[in-house]
C-alpha cells in the first residue's frame, strides 16, 4: 500500500507545526521521519492517523484521497499508530486488551480471540500470556501488544512514534526485527519517527527531515551523517560577541546526586555552577535536562547525593526552602504550571510577595503591578487576567515576578515561542542579573540561543551528561552531540 | 454598570426556571402552583415563632455554606461535612455531660470544643488527600460514615441513658450546656451571632488577604499555584480544618440550641444542602446567609403542604433541588456561551 501526505497544513494559534508538509511512504519500506523537538513530526503523524485533521492537504492511500475524523477511521483505512506512551488499559488482561480490536460484536469471541493472539505472537516470537495483567508488562512489551493489536485490526501502515525511548536494548533488537520483517516479508509499510540519528541509520530505507514544520531534506539511507545533521538543524551565523562576566564563587553544588523517573534517571552527577554565570542545557525532550533542572530546585526527589546552595545543604528539602536560599524556577508550560490564568496580574504580584503581610493592601499591590507592567513592557492591565495576555507578554510577567535579588534562576526555554525582539529583550534583562551575582541555568532547544548565551553548556543524552565550552563549538558539533553522536563525527 | 445589571438579571433567570418547573410538577399532580407557592411562604413567615424557626434553620446552613466556600476556593469538594458536624457535637456533646460549671464556661467551651471536633475530622480529610493520595470525595464521605457509626456507638455505650438506649439520643444536657433561647421563640441569639461573625471572618479572609489569595490561586491551578511558592500542603489542611471548625460549630449549635442532648441524626443532612448553598453562593460567603434562608424558608414552609393540600412536603426538596440544578444549567451555558464567543472572535482575528 502506499501512502501520500500531500502539503498537509496545521496551524495551532499563530504556530505553524506544519506548514505545508509532503512526503510518500511505499510499501514494504520502513521511512524515517526525523527532527528535532517542536519539528512538527507528532503533529504530522497525528493529521496522519487520525487523532487530528490537518488544516489542510490530503492523505492519498494507493492514489485514492481518503480523510478520516477518528483514530478507528484511519485503521479502517489500514493506517495505525504506536504511541510513545502505549494506549492501553494496564488494569486489564492482555487479552482483553487485544479483544479492544474486534469491535464487530457486542460480546467478544475470546477463544477466537486468544488464538489470534497467539497465532500472531508466535509469528513474531513475542512472549505474551493471553492472561497475564498489562501493568505486569515492560513498556518494550506493551509495545509488543499494542503491535499486534494493530495487525488484528489490518494495518498495513504502522506508525512509531519515539518507539525506543525506555525499553531495553534486547527489546529494541527485537522491534527492529520486528519491524524488518513487517516491512520486507510482510510488505507493510512502517513510518519510524524518531530524532535519533542511529537508529535511523540501522534502521530505515529512506529518510525525510523536518525543521520548523517543513520538510528539510530527503534522503535513501544509507546517507551521511553530516548531511542529516544539517538537514535537523540548519546551517547558522556564527555566535554573536558576547561578554564575560567573571564567575564569582560556588553558588549551586551538586555531589553524585541521582534523579529517578519511570522512563529514565539522571545518575551520580556533579555539577558547580558560580555566581554571574550562564549555563545552557541541551538535549532533545525527555533526556534528562528537565529532571535535573527541576533537581536544582527542589521541585524533584532526589534519591542520592546532595545538593547544597551557597554552601547550605538543601538535600531534600521543600520547594520553598530553596526559594528562601534564592533560587527561582520558571517552566516551560506557563499557563499549566508558572501563572494562574483566572487570576490578575494584580493578584500575581501579591501572590509572590510570599513574606508580605497577611493582609493585602490592594492599593500598594495595585502600585507594584503597575511598575512592574511598566518596567517589563507588559501589555496589559493590572487587573487582566493572566489568561488575557499573549504567549510573549506571559514571559515578561513571569520575570516580573522574580524577586528582584536572586542568587540561582532556573529556566526553561526562557524564550520559546517569542519573536527575535522579545525574546534579545528578555535575554537583556536576565544578562544584566549577572552583574548582581546570579548564576543561570537554563533549557533551550534553540542551539543558536545555547551557543550565543551560555558560558558553558551541558548536553544531555538519555541522562547522561557532557559538559562543553560555549565558545569553541559550532552549531554542527552541538546537533552531533544532542543527537548521541559524539563528537566523532565532526 | 450595564454590566453588574445583566449580571443580577442572569442570576433571575434560573430561579424562573425552577418555579417553572416545579409548577409544572404541580400541574401535573393537580394541585394549583399558586396556592403551594403560597403555603410555604406562609408556613415559613406568618407569625414570628415561624420566622424564629427559619432563623434557627438558617444557622447550621449558613455556617456550613460559609465552610465549603473556603475549600471550594481552594479547589476542593470537601463532601465530608456531614461528619464534620457530627464529631463537633460529639465533642460539644463530652463538655456539656462531664464538666458541670456554670453556663457561661460551659457553652464557651462547648462551642469551642465542637470547633476543636470538627477541625480535627476536617484535617483527617485534608491529610487523607496530602499525604495519602485519597481523593477528598471519597475520603470525605468514608469519613462521614465513620463519624456517625462512632455517634451511634458512644449513644448506645458510654453515653445510653439509665432507661435503655434509643434512637432518641442521650439524656437531654444539664441545664447550663442549653443555648439559651430569645423568649418562647426557638432561635438562640448566640447561635445567630456566631454565624454572623463567622460569615465577616470567611469573607474577609479570603476577599483581603494572602491567605484567601493563595486558596484561590490553588483552587484555579494547582500547579502554577505552587510554582509560584504557595506553600500548598498547609494551605491545604487549615483549608480543611476552617471548614471542619465551621462545620463542628453548627453540630455544638445543633446539639445544645436546637436539641439539648446528643441524637443520631445530629447533622440532619445539613451538610450535603449546605453544599448546594455553597454552589449557589458561587463559593462567596456574602451570599450565604441569602441563599441560606431561602433553603431555610422553603424547608420550613413545606410541611405546610401536607397540612392544607395533601401534598407530600417533599415538594420543597424538588423546589430547593431544581433550582440547584437550573443554577450550574444556566450557568453552564453561559460558560459554553463565552467560550464560543470568544473562540468567534479569536478565529476573525
Amino acid at each position: 500500500m502506499k501512502v501520500e501526505l500531500v502539503d498537509i497544513h496545521k496551524y495551532f494559534g499563530p504556530v505553524r507545526a506544519n506548514d505545508g508538509i509532503s512526503m510518500t511512504i511505499e510499501s514494504g519500506t520502513i521511512h524515517g521521519l526525523l527532527g528535532e523537538n517542536g519539528a512538527g513530526k507528532s503533529t504530522l503523524m497525528k493529521c496522519f492517523s487520525g487523532y487530528q485533521s490537518p488544516d489542510r492537504g490530503v492523505v492519498r492511500v494507493d492514489g485514492r484521497p481518503v480523510s478520516f475524523d477518528s483514530p478507528a477511521e484511519a485503521i479502517a483505512h489500514g493506517i495505525g499508530m504506536l504511541h510513545q506512551d502505549p494506549l492501553d488499559f494496564p488494569q486489564m488482561q492482555i487479552l482483553d486488551n487485544f479483544l479492544l480490536a474486534f469491535e464487530d460484536r457486542i460480546l467478544p469471541d475470546r477463544r477466537k480471540g486468544r488464538k489470534v493472539l497467539r497465532e500472531l505472537g508466535a509469528r513474531f516470537q513475542f512472549d505474551l500470556d493471553p492472561d497475564a495483567e498489562v501493568t505486569s508488562l515492560t513498556i518494550g512489551e506493551r509495545q509488543q501488544l499494542e503491535i499486534l493489536r494493530l495487525l488484528a485490526l489490518g494495518a498495513q501502515v504502522i506508525i512509531l512514534d519515539e518507539p525506543t525511548t525506555g525499553i531495553s536494548a534486547p527489546q529494541k533488537e527485537k522491534l527492529f526485527a520486528t519491524l524488518h520483517r513487517l516491512a520486507e516479508q510482510e510488505g507493510r509499510s512502517v513510518v519510524f519517527v524518531s530524532h535519533k540519528l542511529e537508529e535511523v541509520e540501522e534502521l530505515c530505507h529512506h529518510v525525510t527531515v523536518l525543521r520548523h514544520g517543513r520538510v528539510t531534506g530527503e534522503a535513501e539511507m544509507p546517507c551521511p551523517v553530516s548531511r542529516l545533521v544539517e538537514m535537523m538543524f540548519g546551517r547558522n551565523l556564527p555566535p554573536a560577541e558576547r561578554v564575560s562576566v567573571q564567575p564569582g564563587q560556588t553558588v549551586l553544588r551538586l555531589e553524585g546526586v541521582t534523579v529517578p523517573s519511570y522512563r529514565l534517571q539522571v545518575q551520580d552527577v556533579n555539577f558547580e555552577i558560580r555566581a554571574g554565570e550562564v549555563v545552557g542545557l541541551a538535549g532533545l525532550e525527555g533526556s534528562g535536562q528537565r529532571l535535573f533542572l527541576r533537581a536544582c530546585a527542589g521541585l524533584e526527589w532526589v534519591s542520592a547525593g546532595h545538593i547544597h546552595v551557597d554552601g547550605q545543604e538543601l538535600t531534600g528539602a521543600s520547594y520553598q526552602r530553596f526559594l528562601d536560599a534564592g533560587v527561582a524556577y520558571t517552566p516551560a508550560n506557563r499557563m499549566e504550571e508558572g501563572l494562574v490564568g483566572a487570576l490578575t496580574l494584580s493578584e500575581h504580584f501579591a501572590l509572590v510577595d510570599r513574606h508580605g503581610s497577611f493582609f493585602l493592601d490592594w492599593n500598594g499591590v495595585r502600585e507594584r503591578a503597575l511598575k512592574g507592567i511598566a518596567h517589563f513592557n507588559i501589555i496589559g492591565r493590572p487587573d487582566d487576567p493572566a489568561a488575557a495576555l499573549s504567549g510573549g507578554n506571559q514571559q515578561r510577567l513571569m520575570l516580573a515576578l522574580l524577586p528582584s535579588h536572586l542568587r540561582l534562576l532556573l529556566m526553561e526555554h526562557p524564550t520559546r515561542g517569542l519573536d527575535v525582539e522579545s525574546a534579545r529583550w528578555i535575554w537583556q534583562q536576565l544578562l544584566a542579573r549577572r552583574e548582581d551575582g546570579t548564576a543561570i541555568l537554563f533549557i533551550s532547544a534553540d542551539l543558536d540561543e545555547l551557543l550565543e548565551r551560555s558560558d558553558r553548556i551541558v548536553v544531555f543524552c538519555g541522562g547522561q551528561m557532557e559538559s562543553v565550552h560555549a565558545c569553541d563549538t559550532t552549531v554542527e558539533q552541538l546537533g552531533y552531540l544532542i543527537a548521541g553522536k559524539g563528537q566523532t563525527g565532526g | 454598570m450595564r454590566k453588574k445589571l445583566m449580571g443580577v438579571l442572569w442570576g433571575l433567570v434560573p430561579i424562573l426556571l425552577a418555579l417553572l418547573f416545579t409548577m409544572v410538577v404541580l400541574v401535573i399532580v393537580g394541585a394549583s402552583p399558586l396556592e403551594a407557592y403560597r403555603n410555604i411562604l406562609l408556613g415559613a413567615f406568618e407569625s414570628p415563632e415561624k420566622m424564629a424557626d427559619v432563623v434557627a434553620a438558617c444557622v447550621p446552613l449558613i455556617l456550613c455554606g460559609v465552610g465549603m466556600c473556603v475549600t471550594f476556593t481552594a479547589g476542593q469538594w470537601n463532601v465530608g461535612v456531614e461528619g464534620q458536624i457530627i464529631l463537633g457535637a460529639i465533642f460539644a456533646t463530652w463538655v456539656a455531660r462531664n464538666l458541670l460549671w456554670p453556663q457561661v464556661p460551659v457553652l464557651t467551651l462547648m462551642v469551642l470544643a465542637g470547633i476543636l471536633g470538627g477541625a480535627l475530622w476536617g484535617a483527617v480529610a485534608g491529610l487523607l488527600k496530602v499525604y495519602g493520595k485519597v481523593h477528598e470525595i471519597f475520603g470525605g464521605l468514608g469519613l462521614n460514615y465513620l463519624a456517625q457509626g462512632l455517634a451511634i456507638w458512644l449513644i448506645f455505650n458510654p453515653w445510653k441513658p439509665a432507661d435503655g438506649a434509643t434512637m432518641s439520643g442521650t439524656d437531654p444536657f444539664p441545664g447550663p450546656a442549653w443555648m439559651p433561647h430569645f423568649r418562647h421563640l426557638r432561635v438562640a441569639p448566640l447561635a445567630v451571632v456566631l454565624t454572623l461573625v463567622a460569615v465577616v471572618i470567611a469573607y474577609f479572609l479570603l476577599q483581603g488577604t494572602r491567605w484567601g489569595l493563595e486558596l484561590k490561586a490553588m483552587g484555579k491551578n494547582f500547579r502554577s499555584a505552587f510554582t509560584l511558592g504557595v506553600p500548598s500542603t498547609s494551605r491545604l489542611l487549615i483549608a480543611f480544618s476552617t471548614c471542619g471548625g465551621l462545620a463542628g460549630l453548627a453540630g455544638a449549635i445543633r446539639c445544645s440550641a436546637r436539641y439539648g442532648r446528643m441524637i443520631p441524626d445530629i447533622a440532619g443532612g445539613q451538610g450535603y444542602l449546605g453544599l448546594l448553598v455553597a454552589l449557589l453562593a458561587g463559593y462567596r460567603p456574602q451570599w450565604v446567609p441569602l441563599i441560606a434562608l431561602f433553603f431555610a424558608a422553603v424547608g420550613v414552609g413545606s410541611p405546610r403542604l401536607e397540612l392544607n393540600m395533601q401534598l407530600d412536603s417533599s415538594l420543597g426538596g424538588v423546589l430547593r433541588t431544581s433550582v440547584v440544578l437550573a443554577v450550574m444549567l444556566v450557568n453552564g451555558w453561559r460558560m459554553l456561551r463565552a467560550r464560543q464567543v470568544r473562540r468567534a472572535v479569536e478565529e476573525a482575528a
